[in-house]
């Protein structure tokens, strides 16, 4: 693929320009029946033993820890939770802050990439969505029961309560109620409106009954006129550029409640690039935690394929790095500063008795992805999902550190503390874990997990001006069985190789 | 006995591919039917023009839409913070010099303003939900969201007539032409 093996279309003067051969984002020249077929087929099909083995752990884990944990915490007190006078955010905040990250990197590629037209996200969007949204309940739950008696949480909403008590709109925390519940529902418009025309899809493959109801409901009555396609990609073209700012802005907001305190360590202008570059770190290693082994579930790896996971280890490369300079930048201003609380908070964090939790922080989040310079690296999955766990643990302990560390050792040293979480802590954040999980696995099983109409639009013969480009003919049913026939018999994808083949070909006739 | 008022929707045609759809929905345009559709297993580039659909007004519903959100944003900000409730907190008044620290409220209101425009704005464009339209009578119309590609004229139309249009499918290129009926009495 390396060589330069086509020629520029488009130049006028008649002399053919050698460019380098896009690599295709949808491998072995399938058709659209095929697609449709392969997308559909996870919904439609029966459920591999594994996601079995894989849902009903998750959903018991969420069970126990959520519903349990949660039920033991409201009925006996917020003081379950290892919480102390001075560490008061502790692991609740730990654990808001690290989910609300996990979400920033489903809306990038759907807005961002939408933006800078970069197609191959069509192929992973739909799944990085859903995580966003299911992000953000795990998200949700921590802030809600920490103000202590959640069933007074409505005084988180601007409306006057008994007592004509209104919020106080300089507050960093209502900015967050604000931002975070603004972020879910435009998540959640953008989630389904680009959902519609693939349940549709579903519908019309259902036979009749309770199914074909159910999706026919969601699908909105959809029917592909191209007077609706014209509204519907006006619609999905604001919403992205909606989305863009918002999520900027949502992991900035949850900086301010940190930056805008007077609390060294805190008190620092680098706290909003530093977040969102963090959170869009932490969800694209999120992204490739869960599309690895569902791709390899369901076989799909001619729609999500290795040029994908390249793109995002790349990612997951770039924002690492700008999260390493912003680790060293905080300690350079801390020396530089000449603030003596300030030098003093980050000694404690190096030096102090969280060193741990900070070295873990710093090796898992800047030097372990360090090894995706190398292409060898991000072409071997064990590696690539290797270094994903490395950065989802350390992109928690990120959180930890900045949180626990500085409340531990604020200004008077009367108030230090040192803080450990208790048994429900942990109880609540396995739970959430599990729960996240468990509706990943949901979402698989009941919704299109790849969003079928881009992945069409992708494809070269979608193109209405090109003569030369036809459609393929119809391969359905024999090509699935054919291919996962190879699946069976060559588990590396030999797919890919065949892809590459076709590919020289092609090229060399 | 009751007899059933067949009422016809129009006619449908299939097309191969996208660039076959393209040029025939060219010819349809230039045949001059207004009451007319494309049907895509996706959004087809280029179409619009081809057709003669002119650009989504959505835009100017989501402006209003967002400008609604930031009115509300700043009427809740001042009122409560100003007007009815002035918290002061660390020393930090609340007046029209604290202008700055309402802005997160005000961005957050114009974008959630926004996205619900976007969603009902959208819906009532394309007029749906709709469940039950006449076209799904059709049995190869199913394949519309899989892989196919169809022309609807409707017999709405001003210049519809059962024989020329029919023709005229034909000639552009159109295969299966059938002429769908609503169901309904």
């Amino acid at each position: 693929m390396a060589e330069a093996t086509t020629q520029s279309e488009n130049n006028t003067n008649g002399i053919k320009i050698p460019v380098l051969q896009r690599e295709e984002l949808i491998l072995n020249k399938r058709s659209y029946h095929w697609i449709t077929e392969r997308i559909c087929g996870v919904v439609e099909g029966r459920q591999p033993f594994l996601w079995w083995i894989l849902f009903i752990p998750s959903a018991l884990i969420a069970l126990v820890g959520v519903v349990g944990g949660l039920t033991y915490l409201v009925s006996t007190g917020v003081g379950v939770w290892g919480n102390t006078n001075r560490v008061m955010w502790g692991w609740p905040i730990v654990n808001f802050v690290f989910w609300i990250g996990i979400g920033h990197a489903g809306t990038l590629i759907s807005a961002i990439l939408f933006l800078t037209r970069q197609n191959w996200r069509t192929s992973i969007n739909r799944a990085a969505e859903a995580m966003t949204i299911f992000a953000v309940m795990c998200a949700g739950i921590f802030p809600a029961f920490h103000v202590g008696r959640v069933w007074m949480a409505w005084f988180l909403a601007p409306i006057p309560n008994s007592n004509a008590i209104w919020q106080n709109f300089k507050s960093p925390l209502l900015w967050d109620v604000f931002a975070v519940s603004t972020y879910f529902t435009v998540s959640l418009i953008f989630w389904f409106l680009g959902m519609v025309p693939d349940l549709a899809t579903i519908r019309d493959r259902c036979k009749p009954g309770i199914r074909k109801f159910m999706y026919g409901i969601f699908s909105l009555g959809w029917r592909g006129g191209n007077r609706q396609w014209s509204h519907y990609e006006m619609a999905y073209l604001l919403l992205a550029a909606l989305s863009t700012p918002l999520v900027l802005s949502v992991h900035s907001v949850v900086s301010f409640d940190f930056a805008t305190s007077v609390v060294p360590g805190w008190h620092t202008t680098i706290f909003p690039p530093y977040f969102v570059a963090g959170a869009i770190f932490g969800g694209f290693a999120m992204v490739l935690t869960i599309m690895i082994p569902a791709r390899a579930l369901y076989g799909l790896h001619d729609m999500i394929t290795m040029k994908h996971i390249d793109n995002m280890a790349k990612i997951i490369l770039l924002t690492g790095t700008i999260v390493g300079y912003a680790y060293l930048m905080e300690l350079f201003i801390a020396f530089y500063s000449g603030a003596k609380y300030e030098g003093a908070a980050f000694l404690f964090r190096i030096d102090g008795p969280y060193w741990w939790a900070y070295y873990c922080m710093m090796g898992l989040n800047v030097l372990s992805p360090q090894i995706f310079w190398f292409k060898k690296c991000r072409e071997n999955l064990w590696v690539v999902m290797a270094v994903a766990m490395c950065v989802n643990i350390g992109m928690w302990f990120e959180r930890f550190v900045i949180i626990v560390t500085t409340l531990a050792r604020m200004w008077l040293p009367g108030d230090w503390k040192t803080y450990s979480p208790s048994g429900v802590d942990v109880l609540t954040f396995v739970g959430t874990i599990g729960m996240f999980l468990a509706l990943f696995l949901l979402f698989l099983r009941f919704l299109p997990c790849i969003n079928i109409a881009e992945v069409k639009w992708t494809l070269k013969e979608s193109d209405a001006h090109d003569e030369d480009k036809k459609a393929h003919p119809d391969d359905g049913i024999e090509v699935i069985e054919a291919y996962q026939y190879e699946l069976h018999e060559n588990p590396e994808g030999s797919a890919r190789e065949a892809g590459i083949k076709i590919e020289k070909s092609t090229a060399e006739s | 006995m009751s007899t059933k008022v067949r009422r016809v929707y129009g006619y449908l045609a299939e097309f191969k591919n996208a660039s076959q759809l393209y040029k025939a929905a060219e010819k349809v345009r230039d045949a001059g039917f207004k009451k007319w559709d494309c049907y895509t297993p996706y959004p087809v580039h280029g179409l619009d023009d081809a057709m003669g659909v002119k650009r989504s007004v959505l835009p100017y519903f989501v402006f209003f839409g967002g400008l609604t959100g930031f009115l509300t944003a700043i009427a809740l900000a001042y009122t409560t913070q100003v007007g009815l409730y002035p918290t002061v907190v660390q020393g930090k008044p609340a007046n029209i010099f604290t202008t700055a620290a309402f802005f997160p409220v005000m961005f957050e209101l114009t974008i959630l303003f926004s996205g619900f425009t976007v969603l009902f704005g959208l819906l009532a464009l394309m007029g749906l939900p709709r469940w039950n339209h006449p076209i799904f009578a059709s049995k190869q119309f199913a394949r519309v969201t899989d892989d196919k590609f169809f022309i609807a004229i409707e017999a709405r139309d001003a210049k519809f007539s059962a024989e020329s249009t029919k023709a005229l499918l034909a000639e552009i290129g159109g295969d299966n032409i059938e002429l769908v009926e609503d169901d309904s009495e």
